[in-house]
């Protein structure tokens, strides 16, 4: 059965006549997430979970014309039933379960299997096809438990203040700061730069409670900010505002980090691996649990893990297609460049 | 280890000198007398051999992730480091081992004889028992360069401002004859092993590039000019028969160039010279590329020192017969120093620095313009009533390069470099046209900037061929200068010719792969095509 098919627009269902998070404009777009590579602007008509909303007409526009599911919640589009399955990356993150006369496809978006306390915890689902994201596909990426990472960040956050220094944490506004911001909740008097601070009320709009935190006025006060905890999005390393915070140790979040040469390119005091994105195992025991007897590769090592899938029994093809990329050319880190 | 595991991290992550050397100040006074003692041999290149080969720490570590040897070397050519690819790749620890480092070392010296099983045993046991990083630094304790920016001046640097003493002093303590076993650190520190006033050197004078017309300088006859020389600048100390080599970077690389002590022993006078250390064969200099493969090595092979001989050019003598003569006028100095080279053995390995004779500002500048064909990079005009100052001063000491020849080409393939260079395309082939297509001409890995790089690797990464191995072919379509300092014909060479110390002069957006040179314009920079 072929109820998809990989177009110049974006992922097509066939029989469903939509597209699944398209690059090029087309009148009818199901979102898995809000990240630029995956939510564009130019589509007639949008629909993506229901936490999502908010985030989609924040960054696209108010006027879009969005509709909006639940987890769980089946929508019927010209016979296919559409439905979302929590995948864990960002709040408002789903999976797109797809089903036509009893064949399933499900396409990830992104996602992370282990749970961040923050969004909804990834939901495996058994499926014909599985179409998976692959950004930290090599087996050299294993992430620490949530509860270790977090001793890391705070020891570092300790040491800083012992030092008289104020920390500051470099992560995406949509996502990885609010992810910051729950690693380290209860620390310290937290300060959002006004991107995340203005995404952060979007969010709590849609009825979703985040830690604590106080807007970064651009008149902020340095004895203020000083020895406290400051969170700006990675656009900002070297800028004239981190040069405002009182004695700055800067850190970087992202999975990137996990390597020593990624962790020392950037003029940066630390590198956390903190990664919304599915490690090794991670990817591999969520491509195992769909029991999907093809699997398709996006975004990331989809060459090498592809190659792996089928070396050990898992029919997989490698798909191009243009995420993992937009999101990233705005901000001087990136989470997924330098993976070929 | 833990103290030495955060040692590691706080100097890995920075790239300022002075954070590097406050992080091992905060580990000298914490550490164990033992474990300083360790951190010396280990950033001196003292460490003891390796004790467990690495294939066999490849092989173990596939055996134990059970993934296919492929995809460990595709994660390879990601991280760029052994060590820490298969820190990275192995399971979590299962319970947690605590040691000292020298506990550590002395473990990995008493392994070297064991079985191969027994290795085998003894570093999986230590696997499962560390966590990443300890993991990482465990594997580099067994063998290879902890490549995290600290030499032996930056860990000297440290030393001194933990200790009040001073850094040469330290320098040559650090480097001479003393045993792990059979000393303490404050005896090291201090030196009790040494006699610094022999080794003690001056600091170099060193010189501006020039700034303004010859003429402006003054007469002709005032004037000293010499060859400038692209090797190592050396200050050579020989007090009471023993022999140092220093180089310009205030480290003691006596050890390196035994062909330059054996000299010195042949001399009866004590005395301070100031020069070049160059790569040296059949009479004429070789390029720093060839000294470059001399360097840093911790024994010099026979081969290499028949491949590779090392002379020392000499610029100036600074102290004679124990008195130091750096106040009096160059001419002076370089008057007793004719006398000094004349009573040594004449030699090939000793050259005093030749003096260019001319009459006329004007002729210099040819002169400059042929210094490229015997490897030299210009010319140093010295004044000759100067004394042998400390450090840089402006007006009496002129350095006067010679332009680099250039050529406009485009990147074809691209690699990952290494150390804090691994996560980015650092290093580029690049090629210029011929006939309908295109012909590779040089490699380079130096002259752009980190932002620049990245841009550079993020366009490999989309327009890439390749999806495995370490080298990308890309799309010709990036234009860039090319620096080098001179060419040859050759048969070697695809393309016909041979660059010399190519490197990346600036990155031209402005020009497309339809504006690069051909290689018939290449090959009409040969000047000297015998």
């Amino acid at each position: 059965m072929k109820l998809i098919k990989f177009t110049q627009k974006g992922i097509y269902c066939i029989p469903g006549k939509f597209y699944l998070d398209p690059w090029l404009p087309v009148d009818y777009a199901i979102i898995s997430h809000g990240h630029a590579d995956h939510a564009r602007r130019g589509m007639k008509h949008y629909l993506c979970q229901t936490d999502s909303k908010a985030i989609l007409k924040h960054r696209l526009g108010a006027d879009i014309q969005v509709e909006s599911l639940n987890y769980n919640e089946p929508k019927l589009i010209n016979g296919v039933q559409v439905s979302f399955f929590p995948a864990g990356h960002v709040i408002g993150s789903a999976q797109i379960r797809l089903e036509y006369k009893g064949f399933v496809v499900v396409f990830t978006g992104d996602y992370k299997v282990k749970n961040d306390y923050l969004t909804v915890p990834f939901e495996p689902i058994k499926c014909h096809e599985f179409i998976t994201e692959s950004t930290f596909g090599l087996p050299i990426y294993n992430w620490l438990s949530e509860a270790q990472l977090q001793q890391q960040m705070h020891d570092w956050v300790q040491k800083n203040q012992a030092h008289n220094r104020t920390s500051v944490f470099l992560g995406y506004s949509l996502g990885k700061a609010q992810r910051i911001m729950k690693l380290m909740e209860g620390v310290d008097k937290m300060y959002v730069h006004s991107a995340i601070h203005n995404l952060n009320i979007a969010i709590q709009g849609s009825g979703i409670s985040l830690p604590e935190t106080e807007l970064l006025s651009y008149d902020f006060k340095k004895e203020d900010v000083q020895n406290k905890i400051v969170i700006l999005p990675p656009g900002l390393l070297g800028s004239k505002l981190i040069k405002k915070i009182p004695n700055a140790a800067t850190a970087i979040c992202s999975g990137w980090m996990q390597i020593r040469g990624n962790r020392r390119w950037q003029a940066v005091d630390a590198g956390f691996a903190v990664s919304d994105h599915a490690d090794w195992n991670g990817l591999l025991s969520a491509v195992k649990a769909t029991e999907a007897e093809k699997v398709y590769v996006t975004h990331g090592s989809q060459a090498t893990f592809s190659k792996y899938l089928n070396e050990i029994g898992i029919p997989s093809a490698e798909v191009k297609t243009e995420y993992g990329t937009e999101e990233e050319e705005k901000d001087v880190v990136s989470e997924k460049i330098i993976s070929p | 280890m833990k103290h030495f595991s955060d040692l590691i991290s706080a100097i890995e992550i920075t790239n300022k000198t002075n954070s590097k050397i406050d992080a091992l100040v905060d580990y000298l006074k914490i550490a164990p007398e033992k474990d300083k003692l360790w951190l010396i041999t280990l950033f001196t290149g003292k460490r003891p051999p390796r004790p467990v080969k690495t294939t066999l720490m490849r092989q173990w570590c596939l055996e134990i992730t059970g993934l296919p040897e492929w995809l460990f070397l595709e994660s390879y050519s990601n991280v760029g480091d052994l060590g820490e690819t298969i820190a990275l790749m192995l399971p979590d620890p299962v319970y947690h081992i605590d040691k000292s480092l020298s506990d550590w070392m002395t473990e990995l010296i008493a392994l070297k004889p064991k079985s191969d099983a027994d290795k085998k045993q003894y570093v999986l046991q230590a696997w499962s028992g560390l966590h990443m990083q300890e993991r990482l630094i465990f594997n580099k304790l067994i063998g290879g360069s902890f490549r995290i920016g600290v030499s032996k001046k930056t860990l000297v640097n440290a030393l001194a401002k933990y200790s009040g003493i001073d850094a040469n002093r330290l320098m040559h303590s650090i480097i001479g004859n003393w045993d792990i076993n059979n000393i303490s650190f404050e005896d090291l520190l201090n030196g009790e092993h040494i006699n610094y006033d022999n080794s003690k050197p001056y600091p170099f004078c060193l010189a501006y590039a020039l700034e303004k017309e010859l003429p402006k300088l003054g007469q002709p006859e005032e004037w000293q000019v010499e060859y400038k020389w692209d090797g190592i600048r050396g200050q050579i100390v020989k007090r009471n028969g023993e022999i140092f080599i220093w180089s310009r970077g205030e480290e003691l690389v006596t050890s390196q160039f035994p062909e330059l002590v054996a000299i010195m022993e042949s001399f009866k006078e004590d005395f301070v010279i100031d020069g070049e250390i160059l790569a040296l064969k059949d009479n004429a200099v070789l390029l720093f590329n060839d000294l470059q493969k001399r360097l840093n090595r911790k024994n010099v092979s026979k081969k290499m020192l028949e491949d590779i001989p090392v002379g020392f050019y000499v610029y100036d003598l600074l102290e004679w017969n124990g008195k130091d003569i750096r106040t009096k006028p160059l001419s002076y100095r370089r008057q007793l120093l004719e006398q000094l080279l004349d009573r040594g053995k004449a030699h090939d390995t000793l050259v005093i620095s030749e003096i260019i004779e001319f009459q006329d500002w004007n002729d210099l500048d040819g002169i400059r313009n042929k210094a490229r064909e015997f490897n030299s990079e210009g010319l140093m005009l010295k004044q000759k009533n100067s004394p042998y100052h400390t450090g840089r001063k402006k007006g009496d000491w002129w350095k006067w390069k010679v332009d680099p020849l250039t050529i406009d080409a485009v990147m074809i393939y691209a690699q990952k470099g290494s150390g804090r260079r691994s996560s980015k395309y650092t290093d580029y082939t690049f090629a210029v046209k011929k006939d309908d297509g295109l012909v590779t001409v040089a490699k380079a890995y130096s002259g752009l900037t980190d932002k620049e790089i990245t841009e550079i690797s993020r366009f490999v990464n989309k327009n890439a061929i390749e999806k495995f191995g370490p080298v990308r072919t890309v799309k010709p379509e990036l234009v860039f200068e090319i620096a080098f300092e001179g060419i040859a014909l050759s048969n070697r060479h695809k393309s016909g010719v041979a660059l010399r110390f190519p490197r990346i002069l600036r990155w031209r957006r402005d020009k497309s792969v339809d504006d690069i040179d051909t290689i018939e314009q290449v090959k009409l920079l040969i000047t000297n095509p015998n």
